[in-house]
């Protein structure tokens, strides 16, 4: 932090709007009498900066928003809209280098007193944090502490505020954990955050937020980090929390289905403004923005993103990958139970279509793929890709030619390109590994590349710092066909990115399968991205290969219960089971049931998509 | 428990090891003890006579009979005699021991302390807002990498410099038992304290910067709280590694305070014994601090899993998420 970047004093820093604050103090008097009752949350005119190297950078642009007692308002938006930073504002909490430049927070308490939270002073906000405002996190890996029992963090709240006898924290904390359905609480207190699933953890951190029954409840992505039929679950926790203590809810989330299926109004944010706002039913139904109609017909769960024909397998034709009773164990320190992490699965890939392999962490999935692309030998089983049984190549130089044939993408586009190497060098090394053409061969080979997944030219010199994480995508993807493989394994290729991106990236992907012939295995957790992509999926739980066959067959008529499970923890359908209590009636016809008329879409995209589309399968 | 009988047999194993080598080490010498002592051509011996000696010693025995005859003494606990003086030196040993011990211990404990202020007031939020605040911050963590820097006979050599012959405030002769520890224990602190504190110093950042303290915040921590409650315990844990490995740095510290101070203890023993090539006392020495180094880290390995419940997981874990997720 050195010293010409430093515009503000910092009492400007700590009170940057007291003028105004004082004056909506003035404000709330009057609005005390006004027969309007005033939302829970209000925030009006919201700014916020950081402060970098660049200069003054400015997050939030004037943004609007409110979350009445017992609603959910959702703020909508992708990496780098502000919605974190709005949510951070409103709990006191922005970085370090950032603060409200302007506008004002406002939190009403059921006793009708206005409260302006903009230039706070910390020791108010202490006092409001945990007491009045309560903070669903993003991450439940990371955000308890590791070397502390369940227990003490959820008491924490109530120590820090002011509980001293052990007897009754204790009390509350078992009665919370009960109310957020934890089984045997008593037993989860005294356990450790490392010994419980991703689901429970968030469980906890819920039960931790509401430990002093907060008015307001910001969720801040509460369920990015879980699998699908976790996230329905969690998301239903907190539903019917929010039911029975009256709370109000900011749910932060980039999933436009997530927030379609909870949110009573929507904020959909676009770099730090608001691009629209206003009832669910409505946005959705009769979006006027432009953004969120590309939103939305960019929402895998909520429209035909991707055009494409399905793939039928020549008749007569053998199929190209042949997976036959694959079982790969890994052995446990210490312990003689080897673990089970494929078991007995088959499944046969005909030329030039798409295979998705569905499943939840720890399904099972990627060890299959890795097997396909002979990273691993399997302990049982055979893999066949045309004539090559990739389980018998051993590792040698027979491996390493058959690489050429079946190439992996991986889901993280930011560890999986070497930092310090150029573009056009990342694409040329697989070839200069396989000792293929000569220096300006290579180089055109690495510029043709570039094209065929629609990145410009001058891509090739930049690192891959310089680029998005969809263009670093764009890159892995050339990279994996530069050397013309038959088979291409799409690790979660297209879910670490935003929905519009994802949606480019599904259409690219399409795209290269119809001019280049390609077989994909496509790996991925979500239903709605597999049902749109692929010709034909199996789905695997703990290692077991659940079902498999036709997308169409299995997605429509699903055999098995998970199966089911997994159709209806999509966000954004109808979900078959769980309980919804809402109080918005417009829900119904919320762009589910009415026909949307689509004019365009990135990429060039002339269609018409409906919902029969989607509820069909 | 199989963890701590593996920590146990993994010590023991490094015991036995260090030893073998100091006994090669200090074998493989040129010349010998019996050589440095009677070898001088005033005495006047005879080639006879020293083989003489060597033999009344055992010292012109195989080296390997040998090895295994002072490797069962010190089993029994016979440490020896001293080539040098004769005396037992167990005996040298006792006398030397609790002066150094005294000196170890508190130098240790001032550098934990030490380290601990610097870490915390360096890292501390609150410290973050004011321009004062921040240059007291900076000035701080500027601070351990100067100190590491510092060798210990010259920090040794200003401290008696400045605080005894300039400002007269510590008195260097006839000095009580307590008087004459501070400069010591300040010369053997700081450059035990500074890779201390920059261990400390950078898993506090790190802790500060993981999501479950700003959850912590969020239901409305004080930046005391925090320290106290949610980053000491995590960034304890490296600090501990560092501080057992620092036990080696605390023994060579104490053979140059010793010399530089003239204190007796077992430093100053040490530099008397290379000096003399008495062997004996050398193996004594090595042996003894080997035993020390392997039990504070055997202290410290065992404390790991007590602060840390993810390292308490035995061989036969149950099935959780990280293995799942290690598969995958």
């Amino acid at each position: 932090m050195t010293t010409h970047h430093e515009t503000w004093t910092p009492e400007q820093l700590e009170h940057p709007a007291r003028p105004e604050s004082a004056a909506h103090t003035e404000q709330s008097g009057q609005s005390e009498h006004s027969a309007q009752p005033q939302p829970l949350l209000d925030v009006t005119g919201l700014r916020i900066a950081y402060r970098t190297r660049r200069g003054q950078v400015e997050a939030v642009r004037g943004i609007d928003l409110s979350v009445a007692r017992g609603s959910v308002t959702a703020l909508v938006g992708e990496s780098g809209s502000g919605k974190s930073s709005a949510a951070q504002a409103v709990i006191g909490l922005l970085a370090e280098n950032g603060a409200v430049t302007g506008g004002s927070i406002a939190l009403t308490g059921a006793d009708g007193v206005r409260e302006e939270l903009v230039g706070l002073p910390e020791r108010a906000w202490r006092e409001l944090r945990g007491t009045r405002i309560g903070l669903i996190p993003q991450d439940p890996t990371s955000s308890l502490d590791p070397v502390r029992t369940i227990g003490a963090s959820v008491g924490d709240p109530l120590r820090i505020h002011g509980w001293r006898d052990r007897e009754r924290i204790e009390a509350r904390v078992i009665e919370l954990l009960e109310r957020v359905g934890l089984d045997d609480p008593a037993t989860r207190a005294r356990q450790y955050p490392h010994e419980l699933s991703g689901g429970m953890r968030q469980r906890v951190l819920i039960a931790a937020a509401l430990a002093l029954e907060p008015e307001l409840l910001i969720a801040d992505e509460p369920t990015s980090a879980l699998d699908v039929t976790v996230q329905a679950t969690v998301l239903d926790l907190i539903d019917e929390l929010r039911v029975a203590t009256g709370a109000g809810v900011l749910l932060i989330t980039h999933d436009l289905a997530v927030a379609a299926d909870r949110a009573d109004t929507l904020v959909v944010l676009r770099g730090g403004t608001v691009e629209e706002a206003g009832p669910t039913g409505k946005v959705l139904a009769a979006p006027s923005a432009e953004y969120t109609r590309t939103l939305l017909s960019d929402a895998p769960s909520l429209r035909q993103i991707v055009d494409r024909a399905p793939h039928r397998p020549t008749a007569g034709e053998a199929p190209l990958v042949r997976v036959r009773d694959l079982r790969q164990e890994f052995h446990r320190r210490g312990s003689g139970e080897p673990f089970v992490a494929v078991d007995d699965v088959s499944f046969e890939i005909p030329r030039g279509t798409t295979h998705a392999l569905v499943g939840e962490s720890g399904s099972g999935k990627t060890t299959t793929g890795r097997a396909i692309a002979g990273f691993r030998a399997p302990t049982a089983g055979s893999v066949l890709v045309g004539d090559t049984e990739v389980t018998q190549l051993g590792t040698g130089k027979r491996l390493r030619e058959f690489r050429s044939t079946v190439q992996l993408v991986h889901q993280n586009p930011f560890g999986s390109l070497d930092p310090r190497q150029s573009i056009s060098a990342i694409l040329e090394e697989p070839l200069r590994n396989t000792r293929r053409g000569n220096r300006a061969e290579r180089r055109s080979a690495a510029l043709h590349h570039l094209e065929l997944v629609a990145l410009p030219l001058e891509v090739a010199s930049r690192r891959p710092r310089e680029l998005s994480g969809g263009q670093r995508q764009r890159v892995a993807i050339a990279r994996a066909l530069i050397l013309q493989p038959e088979v291409v394994v799409l690790d979660e290729a297209v879910s670490a990115l935003d929905v519009t991106v994802q949606a480019q990236i599904l259409r690219l992907l399409a795209r290269l399968q119809d001019e280049l012939a390609l077989t994909y295995v496509f790996i991925s957790h979500d239903l709605a991205v597999v049902r749109q992509v692929a010709d034909t999926v199996t789905v695997m739980r703990r290692g077991q290969q659940v079902e498999s066959g036709e997308v169409g067959r299995v997605l429509e008529d699903p055999h098995h219960e998970y199966t089911r499970q997994l159709l209806a923890a999509i966000p954004g359908t109808e979900r078959a089971w769980g309980h919804h209590h809402r109080a918005t009636t417009d829900r119904a016809e919320s762009g589910r049931s009415t026909p949307v008329p689509h004019e365009s879409a990135p990429g060039g995209h002339r269609r018409t998509a409906s919902s029969e589309e989607i509820t069909a399968s | 428990m199989a963890y701590v009988r593996r920590r146990i047999g993994g010590a023991l194993l490094v015991l036995v090891l260090a030893f073998i080598a100091a006994y090669i080490l200090l074998a493989a010498l040129p010349g010998d003890a019996v050589l440095a002592r009677y070898g001088n051509p005033d005495l006047g011996l005879t080639a006879a006579q020293l083989a003489e000696i060597r033999a009344a010693y055992g010292a012109d025995r195989p080296q390997l009979v040998q090895f295994f005859e002072t490797a069962g003494s010190f089993l029994r606990g016979d440490l020896g005699y001293s080539i040098q003086s004769g005396a037992a030196v167990s005996a040298l040993l006792a006398e030397a021991l609790p002066s150094t011990l005294t000196l170890a211990a508190l130098g240790l404990v001032s550098a934990v302390a030490l380290a601990v202020a610097i870490a915390i007031t360096a890292t501390h939020p609150g410290l973050r807002g004011h321009r004062a605040a921040r240059a007291l911050r900076n000035l701080l963590r500027g601070l351990p990498p100067l100190m590491v820097s510092l060798p210990v006979f010259w920090i040794g050599i200003v401290l008696i410099q400045v605080f005894s012959f300039q400002l007269g405030l510590v008195p260097v002769l006839n000095a009580g038992p307590i008087e004459s520890l501070i400069l010591p224990v300040a010369t053997l602190a700081i450059p035990i304290a500074a890779p201390l504190a920059q261990v400390l110093i950078r898993s506090i950042d790190e802790v500060l910067a993981q999501p479950f303290v700003s959850v912590a915040r969020a239901r409305g921590a004080t930046n005391t709280w925090l320290l106290s409650r949610t980053v000491a315990r995590n960034a304890v844990l490296p600090a501990l590694t560092m501080a057992g490995l620092l036990f080696g740095e605390l023994v060579g510290g104490a053979v140059v305070t010793e010399a530089v101070f003239g204190r007796m203890g077992v430093g100053q023993l040490t530099a008397q014994a290379v000096a003399a090539r008495d062997t004996p006392v050398l193996l004594a020495v090595v042996v003894i601090s080997t035993v020390v180094f392997v039990l504070i880290n055997l202290v410290v390995d065992l404390l790991y899993p007590v602060l840390d419940a993810r390292l308490r997981r035995s061989d036969a874990a149950a099935p959780t998420r990280r293995a799942a997720v290690a598969v995958r």
